[in-house]
């Protein structure tokens, strides 16, 4: 059942963004952006929380979890020293993802080959 | 048979990709998480350990030219999940190799991640300062 889920939340989740760059004139730069935004937002709402319960990597690997991951490191970081803990939570919850993200980034810069990527 | 009257349109073809292949992405997720699970990783670990791992195999398959290749008919389905932000950051990496370690990859890196860590970061104070001041946790949920 959690793979159903996952394939079947996540598909849908993908198809909101396919159905975006079909129909509108938004670029993949302002998906990615918004799609992190609206994580933010929906599980600060107390949406997306229990999206990742029901469809776990099916809600959290998607961009709105990248989001949804930002919103309760926030939330941690606060319960722990107050107001400043909007500070730093968001880049501790986040880090593993950018900072590998970044790794690999400059890891496969020095394999690969310069070229046009696209 | 009744021949259909119109070949099905590009948008469902689109859709159907974007649905399969992401959901593909994010069934890979869920494996990955459930073994690690098994491996005795806490919860939060292993959703970090996830991301981890399908950054490295994005990274992977960026640098043989193959996430690109499967973009081009995935659209969507491999922008949204965290692998296409992975994409995002490799791929002009190796692009712009060429323009040297600094001005090349390390800033190009951040063609497009920079505006999602820039308006993330900044969404995620608001929300912040909000709870912090409110203690207000949400509608439902």
């Amino acid at each position: 059942m959690n793979y159903l889920w996952a394939f079947v939340i996540g598909g849908l989740i993908c198809v909101v963004g396919q159905l975006l760059i079909d129909l509108t004139p938004v670029t993949p730069a302002r998906i990615l952006v918004g799609y992190v935004v609206g994580g933010v937002v929906l599980s600060a709402l107390g949406w997306y929380g229990p999206l990742v319960e029901l469809a776990g990597a099916g809600a959290s690997v998607p961009l709105l979890g990248f989001g949804h991951l930002l919103a309760q490191g926030v939330i941690d970081a606060v319960e722990e020293m107050g107001w400043l803990g909007a500070f730093t939570g968001g880049f501790t919850a986040s880090g593993a993802g950018i900072c590998a993200s970044l790794l690999f980034g400059v890891f496969f810069s020095l394999l690969g080959k310069s070229r046009d990527q696209n | 048979m009744v021949k259909r009257a119109c070949p099905p349109s590009a948008l469902a073809t689109d859709c159907l990709w974007a649905f399969g292949v992401g959901g593909g992405i994010c069934t890979l997720g869920e494996g990955l998480r459930q073994l690690y699970l098994s491996l005795g990783w806490e919860k939060d670990a292993a959703g970090s350990l996830v991301s981890v791992t399908l950054i490295g195999l994005s990274g992977l398959l960026t640098c043989l030219g193959l996430y690109q290749k499967l973009a081009a008919k995935a659209g969507a389905g491999t922008l949204v999940p965290i692998t296409g932000f992975a994409n995002s950051v490799i791929s002009p990496a190796i692009e712009f190799k060429a323009e040297g370690l600094i001005t090349g990859v390390g800033a190009k890196m951040f063609i497009i991640a920079g505006p999602v860590i820039v308006y993330g970061l900044t969404a995620s104070w608001v929300w912040g300062m909000i709870y912090a001041f409110t203690g207000w946790t949400g509608m439902g949920g």
